[in-house]
């Protein structure tokens, strides 16, 4: 899992097949924002996948003459209830973290692109389809979460199977669309022409052209898993409280309101840099892999 | 016309009946027997063979499955584990915050953000535009119970202007209980007038690129009657399937929110029904809310019919 946090870079800078835009990368880069964010969330992403080198403390060595200490030169984010450094914490905890976003992206993709290519392919699984999409996109993300994983269980796994389930619909209705699209080309009636089977026109043909819609769509779910995971620690119902997340210490430094802030705020500070730094990406990947609004940029 | 209404509601039954079904194959996946649950650990197994045929657990699901539908079309959505009554009166009660908390944010919201949205619109590019995007992207990416901690400790606790939590007390009047919901409505306004900003803007390019707003200007119509007569009237219906589709963003909000403030709503009420397993509650909670929400987008769908004479469907 730890080794997938790395890769969380991949999308952003690989460039998707199909889309054989020139200067997809000059477009993507165009602005400021988008570099400063590449580089912000590359730097959070690599320190946390790297806790075990950079940590300056073991993150669950605890010691009670130094708990409650606030930020100093020995501990640089201050030390938690436990006299546990804070720094060490938080990235241990942002792989966890990290790791539930990337697992949520990669698995409702994989969900959402073979319900919508189904659906998109097979007019007359279109209907049912369609209407359990609908069905599903009616529960909001974190209530529907949290059913989930009441039944299932806290789980590191079954938190990203729940927050996968609840995203899976949005990229299948993309996916829909778009196979819709392209099931009326031209070259998917030659391809059918020559008597290629419908899996195989569905994989060469519908994926390869829906690859950018699916990209765009995955970098905005990797953020919301991330916000909607740590609503779910913070409300004590997510991952089991061994597995640290950064929303778990937001939940655990919360009864420090009044005399420690920094615990809620280091994390907090974590996510909201990981998310934003995520929608600037996923934004300008929209614009980049879109030829309409390429052109104006 | 008349086809489209026929459709549009069959659709909304179909996407109805789908949300019992989920709810219902979610909460039968649910480890242990309701009936053992709600009897608690002391129980004989005569008392749980009794109470099983009493609620209809031993019938074959298929049974159990019309039955909870047929109930649920009444109203009935069963009875809570924890609590000796039923859900729809257990939802019933808890209601009032999370309404109002819910109403209040989105009116708080709506008055930030379709201003801002417009004007940074109309000022495409310019430092107001770009400040104005970037301080919706980073609301919407700061996790709402952050901002409620951070609310509460500094201008709840240290600066004493609003109530930290609760709801006033049980005999706490009308406008006490609303005064504590002002700092909670502010912190989920925060979070959706970042949606509706966004939603605004987007819209208002749009239409500030369209035909008879050239032609507006192009008659040297003055440019604060351009946007304020021609183009702000047909901002309308981006704005209302924004309220649509927040409703979503709202409920998931107050979820946390509630939790943040100690607020007695639904949130908090299905939050406790998670951590006491008591699945009939999370059931009803869920099939409440969705319904509540298809029938919202129907709602909005129908609107549009009554404020755009130019939408036929």
């Amino acid at each position: 899992m730890a080794d997938t946090t790395l890769s969380s870079g991949t999308p952003e800078t690989a460039e998707p097949e199909g889309t054989g835009e020139p200067g997809f990368f000059r477009v993507l880069l165009a602005r400021r924002s988008v570099q400063v964010s590449l580089v912000v969330f590359l730097t959070i992403a690599i320190l946390c996948l790297f806790a075990s080198l950079v940590a300056p403390a073991n993150p669950d060595a605890m010691s009670v003459r130094e708990r409650l200490q606030g930020p100093s030169a020995a501990h640089w984010f201050g030390t938690d209830a436990f006299g546990r450094d804070v720094l060490s914490r938080l990235l241990y905890a942002g792989r966890s973290s990290l790791s539930i976003g990337l697992s949520v992206a990669i698995l409702s993709s994989l969900i959402g692109v073979a319900i919508g290519l189904t659906a998109g392919f097979f007019s007359r699984l279109d209907w049912p389809f369609s209407r359990l999409i609908d069905a599903m996109m009616a529960f909001p993300d974190i209530l529907m979460a949290l059913s989930l994983v009441a039944i299932f269980g806290g789980t590191l796994t079954n938190v990203v199977i729940a927050l996968s389930i609840v995203y899976a619909p949005r990229v299948a209705r993309i996916v829909r669309a778009s196979t819709m699209v392209i099931r009326e080309m031209p070259y998917v009636e030659a391809a059918r022409a020559l008597g290629t089977r419908t899996w195989r026109i569905m994989i060469t043909h519908a994926l390869r052209n829906i690859v950018s819609p699916i990209l765009v769509q995955a970098t905005f779910i990797f953020a919301y898993a991330m916000l909607a995971e740590a609503g779910l620690s913070f409300l004590g119902i997510g991952v089991d409280p061994e597995t640290p997340t950064w929303g778990i210490m937001v939940n655990e430094g919360r009864q420090y309101l009044d005399s420690a802030i920094y615990l809620i705020l280091f994390p907090g500070v974590a996510i909201s840099l990981s998310v934003l730094t995520l929608q600037i990406v996923g934004d300008a990947l929209r614009d980049a892999l879109d030829p309409h609004l390429a052109k104006e940029a | 016309m008349t086809n489209y209404l026929i459709r549009r509601f069959m659709g909304m039954v179909v996407v109805t009946f789908l949300v019992l079904t989920i709810a219902f194959v979610l909460v039968r996946l649910a480890p242990g027997d309701p009936a053992a649950l709600m009897l608690g650990p002391d129980a004989t197994p005569q008392d749980v063979m009794d109470l099983r045929a009493s609620l209809g657990l031993d019938q074959p699901i298929f049974v159990q499955y019309l039955t909870f539908v047929a109930n649920a079309a009444q109203g009935d959505l069963g009875r809570s584990l924890f609590f000796d009554n039923s859900v729809t009166s257990v939802l019933a009660a808890r209601a009032e915050p999370t309404v109002f908390l819910s109403l209040f944010s989105l009116i708080f919201a709506l008055v930030i953000a379709t201003p801002i949205g417009i004007y940074a619109a109309y000022r495409r590019g310019s430092a107001l535009d770009q400040s104005a995007v970037t301080t919706a992207m980073l609301a919407a990416s700061v996790p709402s119970f952050l901002t409620g901690l951070i609310f509460q400790r500094y201008l709840a606790t240290e600066l004493g202007w609003f109530p930290a939590s609760g709801y006033g007390g049980p005999d706490a009047g009308f406008l006490d209980r609303m005064w504590h919901l002002v700092l909670p409505s502010i912190t989920l306004g925060i979070v959706n007038s970042a949606l509706i900003l966004r939603f605004t803007r987007a819209s208002m390019l749009d239409i500030l690129g369209e035909n008879y707003v050239r032609t507006a200007r192009a008659k040297g119509m003055s440019e604060r009657r351009v946007v304020l007569r021609h183009a702000l009237k047909n901002a309308g219906i981006p704005i209302i399937t924004v309220v649509g589709l927040t409703f979503a963003l709202l409920v998931a909000g107050a979820v946390v929110t509630e939790r943040v403030f100690n607020l007695p709503g639904l949130g908090s009420l299905v939050v406790n029904a998670v951590l006491r397993r008591d699945y009939p509650v999370i059931q009803g909670t869920l099939i409440v809310v969705a319904i509540l929400y298809v029938f919202i987008n129907l709602l909005t769908d129908l609107l549009y019919l009554v404020i755009d004479k130019r939408v036929r469907y």
